[in-house]
């Protein structure tokens, strides 16, 4: 059944902006990049929403509903009380280019500083071999779909614009893991790197990533975490350290 | 003007949009926390109704001091009851221990954070601070010393099972006897252990540093059945602190001659 549905949309650019206040129909089972989209068709037809697949895989259409970073197309109206305001804004982490589209290219250039994967050099192209054991554990991370809602709402950078030049965000910790934790990535200094590079050490655990990830990729407890305990083996514990001086295993690094 | 109010983010006005009860949870938190360190400060320093044979207090456990009352001191007394003219409750010599583990917890570091701190509130709410370097730097940076609590917490799990061993006692030492106090240091033993099992550490020990699970089938085992504690590591974080106290109450009261620690047999 429709319903009228009361809605305050961010509209602006860099240089100024305001929440303009729009009643809209809104129908049963629809989420509310259905109900944009009639405001864009109906009402305000120059306003800027980045969207795609409408299915929650191509994590396109991230904003802030109701003051939390959520997909537009996988938040469904209904989960609203008939009388509350739904209040959409663009990331408040990013810059914003017009009304919801914001400029995301920090992450683009923090992807290119992770080092790549590195296989063994004398390992030819068809010749890499996993048990399924160690391929499930990255498949949760690979199941990331680049929405950085993650990214928008970690207050390391989200409340620290001067962060960004050192801290990767979420994101690529779970990439970095993903990689450390590869039985064929050879790489050596992914540890140290996270650390002193990517700012793995400014993390402190708040989960917020994690609450907001709309694959539920467990972000914080399986891969900022066990990174933070990997850099504690090479950074942070001596005995550790002796040990694999000692007596070097294959398998742990 | 940084954070979200920097000059190319989006011009609002509001530390934040939610609606939810967003304060909630981190009040909660600060309120149990503070109430436990409040109640754990004053029984540190009371120095007194820590034992009843055949139960001990895991404040006071072990009793390493000269002042400890006979019969609580199961590891002698290898330290003096004052240092410097200043009198030294027993509990001071132990507590730093489970302290640190807990204060070093990444699931403690999480409710601190939000609820003390307020780095941030919540997530999505603006925080109060003008910069923020998080763990890179002292004091936090000792937050890497989790592992070393760890493994003396394991310590304190065995000395408290043990405790928790000796209270199927009577009061005479009698063996073959149960009593709400054998209870209460059993489930306090047992939800220590459940908490120090779930530890993100104890998971990282055990099998999460391997490369490859599959040349380390008994790891990957032990590392897939700590996986599922850690879980539930925050369930059993907040109940083992609620385990303590309350054994520490139980016990306070028995001593005190308050309650009488009822035997089933």
């Amino acid at each position: 059944m429709a319903r009228k549905l009361k809605m305050r949309i961010w509209r602006g650019d860099a240089d100024t902006g305001a929440l303009q206040d729009v009643t809209v129909e809104a129908n049963e089972g629809e989420v509310v990049l259905d109900v944009i989209h009639r405001v864009q068709a109906t009402q305000m037809g120059d306003l800027a929403v980045r969207w795609n697949c409408k299915a929650g895989k191509c994590g396109s259409c991230s904003m802030e509903i109701n003051g939390k970073p959520r997909l537009a197309c996988m938040t469904q109206v209904a989960s609203y009380g008939d009388e509350e305001t739904i209040t959409v804004t663009p990331l408040r982490a990013f810059p914003v280019i017009k009304d919801l589209v914001t400029d995301v290219s920090f992450n683009y250039k923090k992807a290119m500083e992770i080092p790549s994967y590195e296989p063994p050099a004398n390992l030819k192209p068809g010749e890499a071999r996993m048990q399924q054991v160690d391929v499930e554990r990255s498949q949760e991370f690979r199941k990331c779909i680049e929405c950085f809602l993650c990214q928008n709402t970690c207050h390391v950078v989200r409340d620290h614009e001067e962060n960004k030049k050192s801290f990767a965000g979420p994101r690529f910790f779970i990439r970095i893991a993903e990689l450390d934790m590869h039985p064929l990535d050879i790489l050596k200094n992914r540890k140290q790197k996270a650390q002193e590079e990517h700012g793995l050490g400014m993390c402190n655990i708040t989960k917020c990533c994690t609450e907001v990830c709309p694959e539920h990729i467990r972000i914080t407890d399986n891969a900022i975490i066990p990174m933070k305990e990997r850099v504690v083996d090479v950074k942070y514990d001596p005995l550790r350290w002796l040990g694999t001086k000692i007596r070097k295993r294959e398998g742990i690094v | 003007m940084s954070g979200v109010f920097s000059p190319t983010r989006a011009k609002i006005k509001e530390r934040t949009l939610r609606t939810d009860k967003w304060w909630l949870q981190p009040a909660i938190t600060f309120g149990v926390l503070i109430s436990f360190v409040i109640y754990a400060t004053f029984r540190a320093f009371e120095n007194k109704y820590y034992f009843a044979e055949p139960l001990v207090s895991p404040f006071y456990s072990p009793c390493l001091s000269t002042s400890c009352v006979e019969g609580a001191s199961l590891f002698g007394q290898p330290f003096n009851n004052q240092y410097f003219g200043i009198g030294i409750s027993p509990a001071l010599f132990i507590l730093i221990f489970p302290l640190g583990f807990r204060m070093t917890c990444y699931y403690y570091r999480k409710a601190y954070y939000r609820a003390f701190w307020m780095s941030p509130p919540a997530c999505a709410v603006a925080e109060p601070h003008t910069k923020y370097t998080g763990e890179t730097r002292a004091p936090l940076i000792l937050q890497n010393g989790h592992r070393w609590f760890f493994y003396f917490g394991l310590i304190f799990n065995v000395l408290l099972t043990y405790d928790a061993i000796l209270a199927f006692r009577d009061a005479e030492g009698h063996w073959g006897h149960v009593s709400v106090g054998t209870l209460v240091l059993l489930l306090n033993a047992t939800l220590l252990w459940l908490y120090s099992m779930s530890c993100h550490t104890c998971r990282h020990t055990l099998g999460g540093r391997l490369k490859h699970f599959s040349k380390h089938p008994v790891r990957y085992k032990l590392w897939s059945w700590v996986s599922v504690l850690n879980h539930k590591h925050p369930t059993f974080a907040w109940i083992s602190l609620f385990g303590v106290a309350f054994a520490d109450i139980y016990v306070r009261n028995v001593a005190s001659g308050a309650w009488t620690n009822f035997y089933f047999f």
